[in-house]
Formats: C-alpha cells, structure tokens, sequence
C-alpha cells in the first residue's frame, strides 16, 4: 500500500502538519453546502460516484496509513515544507509592511497544484480506478496531475483549451513527456470552462473507471471540500512559519483566486484567527466590463456552473459570459463555493487586480527578489505591494505565491517585448 | 393540472399497443423561425409529446451534436424571452401536445424558481426536465414547479442504484427519464445494452411511466427501446439531419423523420415489460 519512496525518509513533523491539514478548515453541510453555496448540480450518473468519492475521502482522512504515504511523498517527492521568504527589497521599494512569500513555487512541478493532485492520485489508487483525468488552464494542474499518475502508474488524459494549449506550450510539452495524453477542447471559448466542461462530460461517460481530478477547489461537492484539505496544509505551514519568523501572525493573508485552490489552502491556516485579513485577489483583466476580466466574486452573481452554486460571470439569462485574463490559470467565469461563502459571511474580501499590475509585479519581483513568479500568483503580489504600501512597518504582510513562472516566460515575452521590458 | 395533458398522451399510446414518440429540440435552433417549422413537422408526423430544450451555454449532459445546436439557438438570439414566446407559439400550435422543458439548472437559477415556473406555466409547458439539478438539491424549486402545476421529470441512468431511483422517482410526476447509457446525448450505433435492466429497476421502483433516451438514434433502435419502456426519445439523431439539411425544407423534413420513427414504434407487437408503468 505504501508508496516505495516513502520508507527510508523522515517526515515526523511533515506527519503532523498532514493530519492537522486534513481536519483544518470549514467542513460543509451533509449536502455539501457552505452557507446557501455549494451543492452537487450534476447529472445523475455522476451522482453515485460523487457519493462513492466522499465516502473514501472520508476513509482515508481517518486512515493513519494514508495521512503516512501522503506526508511521506510530500517530503520526499513534493520537497514539503516549502520555506517562508522574507522579501526585503520589495518590501524596501514598497514602503510600509514587511512582504513575505510562501514558497508554493519551489514545490515539485513547479506550483501549489500538486498537494492536491499527489492526494487525490492517491484516492483513486484507493478506489481501484485505473484512469485519472484532468482540467488545466495554465497546465499547472495537468502536470501535476500528469505527474502523480505517473508516480502511482496511473493512465491519465488531461483536457486543455485550445487557446490556452497555444499560450501555454512548454506545459503541453510536459505533459506529453509524462507520457499524459493532452486532448484539446476547441469549441467555445477554449479556454478552462470549456475544459471543465468536456473533463465532466468524459467522466460522465467512463465513470466507473476513472477518477476526475479536479485542480481547483470548484466543482460539486465533495471537490471544494478535498481540494480544501489537500491544500490546507499550505496554511498549516506558514501559520507556524510566520509565528516563528515573527513572532507574530499576519495582519493580512493575500492571495490569488481564480476557482481558488491556492487561496483556500492557505486561508484554511488562519480562518479562526479573526485578527488576520484574508484578501482573495481575482483577475481584473481588461477593465470590469463583461467579458474583460474573471473576477466572479469582485463582480459577478451567484449561480450554478460546474456542479454546484457560487459567484458567476453570466449575463442576465443565466448564460456564462467569457472570462478573460493575462494568466491562463485565473481565465474562468466562476469560483470555489466557499469563497462565496467566506465573502458573504465578510471573512474575507475580494478585490481585481489588472493584466497590467500583475505584469509590473511580475518584473517587479524578478528584479528586486530574483524570483520569477507565476503571472497568477504575480497578482496577489500585486495587490500584497499596494496594500503593504499602505501599513506600518511592524505589519506583516503574508503572500502566496502559489506558483514559479518558468512556463510563462515566453507569453510575456511577447506581451512585454523580448527584453522583458528592459527600462 | 397541465401534467394531465402528459398522463393522457401515455395513456393513448398505450391504448394503441405502442410507446409514445418524444422527438427533442433546441428552442431556437437552428433559428428561431425555422424550428417553429420543424417542431410543426414533428406534430404532422406524429409526436406524442415534445421536449423542448432552452438553450444554455454549457450543457454538461449534451454531446457534440446538441452542444452545437444550443449555441447556434443562442448566437440566433433565443433569450429566455424569445424562449418563452417561442413556446407559446408552439403551445398554439397544438393546443393538446404535452411540452416539457429540457432546462439546466442555471436558466431557472437566473430567474428565481417562482418567477421561471411561473413563467414557463403560463407560455404553456406542461413539464420540466432539469438534467443537473438532483432532488437533492430543494432551493424550493419542486415546490415551485408543482404550485405552477408543472411537472418535475427526474431522471435515472444506469449507475442509479435501487434506492436512489426510488427516491428520484418519489420526487418526479408525469414520466421518469431513463438516460440508456453512461454518458451524454448523441448517437451511438446501437441501442445501449444498459437500457433493460435499468428499466427492470425502474419498474421495481416506481410505476411512473418510463421515456428512455440518449443514444436512440436510428427508428429500429427506437423500436426495441419502445417494446421496454413507455416512451421514446429522439434528439441528436433529429439535430443532425437538421444540421445536414443544407436548404431543404425543415418541416418536410422533420415530418418524414417523425413519421419513421412513429412507424417505428407502431411496427411491432409490444413486448410489455410490465403491467407497471400506469400512468398517474
């Protein structure tokens, strides 16, 4: 049962971050809402395998044998924990808040989506499924997916927008290497809903084979609820760095939302520690108007897509409206269900950040850091410079930057010129 | 009650030794205009009931054929107004046709529960069909759709085990929808093998009529699917020679495609699965 790799390493505390990570965060109702958000809007053949799904979440979330491979490849696989950078000189620049980066970019592949994929590689292993597919917008999610089926000897088909197939090409690659078989989706907008839509439809058809390996934490239920966990252990590990580093916790949590992996996990870490700001940064794109950006919570309503009830961008007959962003990772029309909710109750707030700022940002922490973020995680960067800007020194500022850039250095290239927009 | 209409159109086909014919369209496809004229081909050639489906812009249950036609219909301009108007069209068209909408969830969503069944109800549907949206799932909606006095058509697929049919069925009035395969709606080259015991099932769980669908693609598989269940239908397998008509006339050409179906379903003796499946 327990994966070769696991057995000769140490990762006692690595063990115990796991099983915290599993239990931490805001469990849904039996239904699997959060607050009136949330729910399983899904056709009836996927019904029964949703519940078969829970169930052996359920299983393995109690199962000290599970919590031991997961910590195990995380350590030795995943290279977890990932460290807390102090980022002086753009801190310096900024002028106000002391800025520091969870380092989500130097997990294995490259970006958060793997603590996610890893685990739920691991729970379709566990259900005796032979295949395991997955959406992808930028292709971090497909390689990490690719990834672990690869680790655990899993067929694995990826279903990618065309357009992002096109702005992304050095993932397609990847995926390819991993020997996952990348199907384009070339109607609509091609793009991640588009994506989504045909990775359901295919488990729709072929479900008692396959495990679908959703990368955000959308989706119908139990999804939002398994990303969540697998990804709460970004926030179980920088709450205790940052206590550690200063002495203190965070005045303010920042991070970007595009179904909102990234966001949730480390939100998880300090839900109940009402003194901390939790801000989700969406995609302004453009501009606010229809069909310029993909900030669904900032401005959109709720509705119902992809399985369950959350903010939307859709017109006024409930049609979805096309999302745009630099960042192919944060280019969908909708948004994980409790990032709704986290926003109705007021725990956390929602602001957009534009193609624009995130691009400064983007250069700006290469320069200054000599880290090259992921255009996603570059507008959380964004946002934690502008709000740091306005705090004292002795705040802390807490970014996660979710992912590193590598597969983004071509399209900026070309949006910026090929000297990166040397001054 | 306008779910009399679809208790009566079982009961007649049944009177006649045959399943009902239920041909699917796309409201608005491949315009406005011209799927009046198939919708009036389809009722010259022999529909017992129709399911009109609102176009959505992502159809989660609809293969390739269905998807492409739900966005033709939308870039033709079918609103959830042109929508209604067009139903209310077809409602004067055949004022004793039952017509059940095909919508997903996010179309009732928009509107709120009371304002869509209200609105539905009163441009003439007689039922509703919600491909994602389980009993599971209250919002008031059922309680809703059955204060307009519409029906709420559940759905079952192959993988629904015993009880969860029981219990979807427990929650539907006029028909149960058996989804023949594991999959979403589009041809296939033969009729699912999943079909029969997931009708056994059914019939075990409830005595609501049964309409199978998905994946019925040619007159002689909806003849076998006829001799299980009470109603058959066609959807993909319609599109298509839509999509392919390339200038003919739709209404002939809707007419000769229900009038072989119906033949179809009139052609053998029927093997009755049953004494189940009373209507009511």
């Amino acid at each position: 049962m327990q994966h070769g790799i696991t057995e000769n390493v140490e990762h006692e505390g690595l063990l115990a971050a796991v099983q915290q990570a599993l239990t931490t965060g805001e469990t849904p109702d039996a239904g699997g809402h959060y607050g009136s958000f949330g729910g399983r809007f899904v056709p009836e053949t996927l019904f029964p395998a949703l519940v078969e799904l829970e169930a052996a979440f359920r299983e393995a979330v109690e199962d000290p044998a599970f919590h031991r491979e997961l910590a195990g490849l995380l350590a030795a696989y995943v290279g977890r924990p990932t460290p807390v950078t102090e980022a002086r000189r753009l801190s310096q620049a900024v002028g106000g808040a002391r800025i520091l980066l969870k380092r989500e970019d130097l997990n294995h592949t490259g970006a958060h989506k793997i603590n996610n994929a890893l685990g739920q590689a691991l729970l379709a292993k566990r259900m005796g499924k032979e295949r395991i597919t997955a959406e992808t917008g930028a292709g971090q999610h497909g390689v990490a997916t690719a990834t672990a089926a690869a680790l655990l000897g899993l067929e694995c088909d990826v279903f990618m927008g065309a357009r992002d197939m096109a702005r992304q090409e050095l993932n397609v690659f990847r995926m390819r290497l991993l020997g996952a078989r990348v199907i384009p989706v070339e109607h609509g907008t091609a793009t991640l809903k588009e994506a989504v839509n045909e990775a359901i439809r295919d488990w729709v058809a072929r479900v008692r084979e396959t495990h679908y390996c959703i990368g955000s934490a959308v989706g119908p239920h139990p999804y939002p609820w398994i990303v969540q966990r697998f990804q709460a252990i970004i926030g179980v590990e920088a709450r205790r760095q940052v206590l550690q580093l200063t002495g203190r916790l965070p005045d303010a949590v920042v991070a970007c939302v595009g179904g909102g992996s990234n966001a949730i996990g480390i939100f998880s870490g300090f839900l109940d520690d009402g003194e901390v700001a939790l801000v989700g940064v969406e995609a302004g794109g453009r501009g606010l108007q229809p069909g310029a950006h993909a900030a669904s919570l900032v401005a959109g309503r709720p509705g119902v897509l992809h399985g369950s009830r959350s903010y939307l961008l859709q017109d006024e007959d409930g049609q979805v409206q096309e999302a745009h962003s630099v960042s192919a990772g944060l280019d969908y029309p909708g948004v994980g269900p409790e990032h709704a909710w986290l926003k109705e109750q007021g725990r956390a707030q929602y602001v957009a950040v534009s193609d624009t700022e995130a691009l400064e940002a983007f250069r700006a922490l290469a320069r200054l850091e000599g880290i090259v973020p992921a255009l996603e995680s570059a507008h959380a960067v964004a946002y934690a410079a502008r709000l740091a800007a306005t705090l004292s020194p002795e705040a802390v500022v807490l970014v996660n930057l979710s992912g590193r850039g590598d597969k983004d250095v071509a399209e900026v290239a070309r949006l910026l010129g090929g000297e990166g927009g040397e001054p | 009650m306008s779910k009399d209409r679809i208790v009566r159109s079982f009961a007649a086909a049944r009177a006649q030794g045959r399943a009902a014919f239920m041909p699917y369209v796309t409201l608005g496809y491949p315009s406005p205009a011209a799927c009046l004229e198939v919708i009036e081909g389809l009722v010259e050639g022999g529909a017992d009931l129709l399911e009109l489906g609102i176009p959505f812009s992502d159809p989660l249950a609809d293969g390739p054929v269905l998807q492409a036609a739900a966005q033709a219909a939308l870039q033709a301009g079918t609103t959830w107004p042109r929508a209604l108007d067009l139903l209310a069209r077809v409602r004067a068209l055949a004022p004793e046709l039952p017509l059940v909408l095909l919508v997903y969830a996010n179309t009732v969503h928009a509107r709120g529960v009371e304002r869509f069944a209200g609105e539905a109800a009163e441009a003439g549907a007689d039922g509703v069909i919600l491909p994602d949206w389980p009993p599971d799932e209250g919002g008031g909606l059922r309680e809703a759709l059955a204060r307009a006095g519409l029906a709420a058509v559940g759905l079952v697929s192959p993988v629904s085990p015993v009880g969860r049919i029981a219990q979807i069925a427990a929650a539907s009035q006029g028909f149960l929808y058996a989804v023949s395969v594991t999959g979403v709606t589009g041809e296939r080259p033969r009729l699912s093998r999943e079909l029969e015991p997931l009708v056994q099932r059914i019939r075990r769980a409830s005595s609501l009529p049964v309409a199978a669908g998905f994946g019925i693609s040619r007159p002689e598989d909806a003849a076998a699917a006829g001799r299980l269940c009470d109603g058959v239908i066609v959807g993909s397998a319609l599109a298509r020679r839509i999509a392919e008509a390339q200038g003919q006339n739709l209404g002939r050409l809707a007419r000769q495609v229900a009038a072989a179906f119906r033949e179809a379903l009139e052609g053998g003796p029927r093997l009755a699965a049953d004494g189940a499946g009373v209507p009511g």
